[in-house]
């Protein structure tokens, strides 16, 4: 059970990203293998209107004692997992610390204004300094494209989850995913969901 | 996911806060369940549907919330528990029947779920459904947490119950779309109850006899109400739902209720004041139990009340401290009247910090300012916000620039009175700012049908509005009637997108299934209209040139009400999600970029996420990923530059 301790209580992690990447869903699939090793998870999610073209963000508070609050108070997240790069970014600025630890998707989704030419998106690798200075840790990973490998860009949401799960900054484990995975999705789903999980896995090892 | 009537008594399991009221209505034995869709309140509906089938119940969506409350109460006094619920303007629309229902009572139990929006993140308002507790004198319950979003939500069908009246559970954006640790309860087994409306027995009489408001019964029903509401304090007086944590006689008493407990237990705690400051969470919070607050006032000289929106508590705490004061003495208290909280937006564990920090003169600073600040600047100068905007493939984007064509060519300084849902998005760059007035459900309408009469005070401009098909049976219709009946001058676009798009799909009158999947009849919009004598045109929005020549006709003709009924699938609706009419591309050689003359109209104006302005080449491309091929931007551009052909993936269907 040693494992299973947090390196603090409670343990504030934020899944963000744009809506219709798998934010919500991702959230929900962590904290299902938290309670499963038998801590006390509270999500709370920005949804609605968000969901179109917005910024969407889930904050998860975890804890072996009771239930925290659904919103993070500022500067205080532990873990930040970006489905999007500069939704990273974003979150910093309102929830980061400079001991926070960052796992980020490579690949940007452009809001409207830069897809039609009037902003500028940052570059990746200007994220990336940004990202080393703001962070006491961060993963920059490819996830969509090998998610896309895969046969499906959607499953980069579960390939953070594996990268979260090899990072060790929480108690998470193959068994529980594989068993939420099997109490939540069809069937035929579960197998490229593990395959995806030990992917994200693998890039940070 | 799995469903709300699985596992077992003293099982844990992560449950959104809706789906914990959902599974508590389940435990408390539901029969029937109606709602108005609208965020966040719909997953309630939503999560019991989908077990309406194995559990007995009969779940509906209701053309509107008044409606939805009325087709509860009849459940009610067939001696069925039913439960209602609602986003917070939905209390609004049924606090006409609300009224009657409360100064009568009930017979089975009978829940209101009311849920709330403060800092407005999903509505057009900030409206606090509270007052409606007082003001038509019901109980009131809150859950602290999600774990009680179910237990309170059981506890409420009770309370109706013993009481014979409504009780309204109350939540907040921050419970009903927050996930926890709820440990479940027992599931009782399907209902035996057989409804009968016991209509023979006396006037007034709460378990039989006929269910009448009338003037000369109606004093003596709100007298018998009375004596529920002193009841129900009595009953508040040892809630186990209202709760005290903190030293005896603190320095400063906190009193909370709903998700600020969450932000008051935390604030505490990050201040290290568990030693200095006690925290009184009620989760009874209509009529106030009296006796508690008096034990807890007299332990403290000042007080803090947090709670989100209007000084409800926090006023009506100050008049029982008034009634206490001879005995007790005076108490200086804290909230939305002096500042210390705002009563606008939402309240957050940071500013009950602040304010706790004022008060007790300790240091309440943001962990890592110098940090924030330092990102907060990078973020200002360097990461693109998102706007929003319509899915690609929408057809609001081509409904609304057909309108802005026709009123352009027009010229007559003619306006859209807007409406609710996603169309909303009118009054933005993404509907080209033609939508002009957004009020309540189907407000639009009625403000059409008003502005239609000034002509002969002046008013030249013409008056457009706009609906969808949900708003349109919800409430645009009786507008429209109105409209119809008094001659009025304007024209009514129905935008028929299949389904109330915006909280997910839920259907309504016009579809051909109800909540639960089964076969259901659909009201037809077009027939319904040309029966009250409006003239009707229909085109599909995809079709620009159509639906411009319509919209035109329509503005050139004599005065008087017409319809012009916008009818295409949302893009993300489950017939259509996936599904490409068109592959389109841009014709490079025919693209001029810079140099067209169009000024970038497709990029710039039409602005469908699906066109890429391609920096380096200086001209648009097609970016195939997010192309719902609605094909319609084939027609925006002046060159022909952008073609469409039928779509390849057509043949899979």
């Amino acid at each position: 059970m040693q494992k299973d301790r947090l390196t603090h209580d409670p343990y504030n992690l934020v899944i963000t990203g744009v809506g219709g990447q798998g934010n919500v869903l991702a959230s929900k699939v962590v904290a299902h293998m938290l309670v499963k090793r038998g801590f006390n998870v509270t999500i709370g999610e920005t949804f609605g209107a968000t969901q179109r073209g917005g910024s969407v963000m889930s904050h998860l508070r975890i804890s072996r004692g009771g239930a925290w609050s659904p919103l993070i108070p500022r500067g205080r997240a532990d873990a930040v997992i970006a489905l999007e790069p500069i939704e990273a970014i974003r979150v910093l600025a309102q929830y980061g610390n400079p001991g926070v630890q960052v796992i980020a998707n490579t690949r940007p989704v452009h809001p409207i204004g830069v897809i039609c030419g009037d902003q500028e998106y940052p570059s990746l690798d200007q994220i990336e300094v940004w990202l080393t200075k703001f962070s006491r840790r961060h993963w920059l990973l490819p996830a969509t494209d090998e998610a896309a490998k895969l046969g499906s860009a959607i499953l980069a949401n579960i390939m953070l989850i594996g990268a979260l799960a090899c990072t060790g900054v929480l108690p998470l484990g193959r068994e529980e995913f594989s068993e939420v995975i099997a109490s939540t999705m069809q069937a035929d789903k579960v197998d490229i969901n593990l395959q995806a999980f030990d992917l994200g896995w693998h890039m940070v090892n | 996911m799995s469903s709300i009537a699985e596992g077992r008594a003293r099982e844990v399991r992560l449950l959104q806060g809706n789906e914990a009221i959902a599974r508590g209505a389940l435990e408390a034995g539901v029969n029937v369940v109606t709602a108005y869709p609208g965020t966040p309140s719909s997953e309630i509906p939503e999560s019991l549907a989908k077990v309406a089938a194995e559990r007995e119940l009969y779940v509906e969506w209701s053309v509107n919330e008044k409606v939805a409350l009325e087709v509860a109460a009849a459940a009610s006094y067939s001696g069925l528990r039913s439960l209602c619920a609602m986003k917070q303007v939905g209390v609004d629309v049924a606090s006409d029947f609300l009224l009657h229902l409360a100064q009568y009572g009930t017979r089975g139990a009978m829940i209101l779920v009311s849920c709330e929006d403060p800092g407005a993140l999903s509505s057009t308002n900030e409206g606090d459904s509270r007052h409606y507790a007082r003001m038509m004198e019901l109980p009131m319950v809150e859950p602290g947490d999600i774990e009680e979003a179910r237990t309170i939500t059981k506890w409420a069908f009770e309370l109706s119950e013993e009481l014979k009246t409504v009780v309204m559970v109350r939540s907040v954006t921050r419970l009903s779309h927050a996930s926890g640790n709820v440990e479940l309860g027992e599931l009782p087994p399907p209902s035996s109850s057989k409804a009968a409306f016991r209509f023979r027995g006396p006037l007034l009489g709460q378990m039989e006899g006929p269910v009448v408001n009338e003037p000369p019964t109606a004093s003596a029903l709100r007298r018998r109400n009375q004596g529920k509401l002193k009841k129900a304090e009595e009953l508040f007086e040892t809630s186990p739902f209202n709760t005290y944590s903190g030293p005896p006689q603190p320095e400063l008493l906190v009193i909370t209720s709903s998700a600020c407990n969450f932000y008051c237990r935390e604030a505490i705690h990050l201040l290290g004041l568990t030693g200095r400051v006690g925290l009184l969470k009620l989760g009874t919070t209509w009529p106030l139990p009296a006796g508690l607050l008096k034990k807890h006032l007299r332990s403290c000289q000042r007080v803090l009340v947090v709670e989100d929106l209007h000084p409800f508590l926090e006023e009506n705490i100050k008049v029982l401290a008034a009634e206490f004061a001879h005995e007790i003495g005076a108490r200086e208290f804290h909230g939305k009247r002096d500042g210390s909280l705002s009563p606008v937006g939402e309240i957050n564990a940071d500013l009950v910090m602040e304010a706790l920090a004022r008060l007790l003169g300790t240091e309440a600073t943001l962990p890592f300012k110098d940090y924030s600040e330092e990102v907060g600047r990078v973020v200002i100068d360097h990461i693109p916000p998102r706007m929003m905007t319509f899915c690609p493939g929408c057809p609001h984007r081509a409904s609304y620039w057909s309108m802005h064509t026709v009123l352009a060519l027009d010229d007559r300084e003619a306006f859209v009175c807007g409406d609710i849902g996603c169309y909303a998005l009118g009054t933005m760059q993404a509907g080209l700012n033609v939508v002009k007035t957004i009020h309540a459900m189907g407000s639009g309408s009625g403000l059409a049908s008003g502005f239609g009469q000034l002509g002969a005070f002046g008013l030249e401009q013409p008056v457009l509005t706009v609906c969808g098909d949900s708003t349109f049976f919800h409430s645009a219709l009786p507008a429209l009637i109105n409209a119809v009946h008094t001659r009025s001058n304007a024209i009514f676009m129905v935008m028929d997108n299949s389904g109330t798009a915006m909280t997910g799909f839920q259907p309504h009158p016009g579809s051909p299934s109800d909540a639960a999947g089964q076969v259901a009849r659909a009201v037809d919009i077009e027939a319904l209209c040309r029966a009250m004598g409006a003239p009707v045109q229909i085109c599909d929005p995809f079709d620009l040139q159509d639906t411009q020549g319509k919209l035109l006709a329509m503005l050139e003709a004599q005065p008087g009400v017409k319809v012009l009924l916008l009818r295409q699938s949302c893009a993300l609706s489950p017939e259509k999600k996936g599904k490409k009419s068109f592959d389109v591309e841009v014709d490079p050689q025919l693209c001029s970029g810079d140099s067209c003359g169009c000024n970038r109209l497709c990029t710039r104006a039409f602005r469908c996420p699906a066109l890429v302005w391609d920096k380096e080449a200086r001209k648009t491309r097609v970016d195939n990923v997010l192309c719902a091929g609605c094909g319609v931007c084939a027609s925006v551009c002046p060159r022909g530059a952008i073609q469409k052909r039928e779509a390849a993936q057509n043949a899979k269907g």
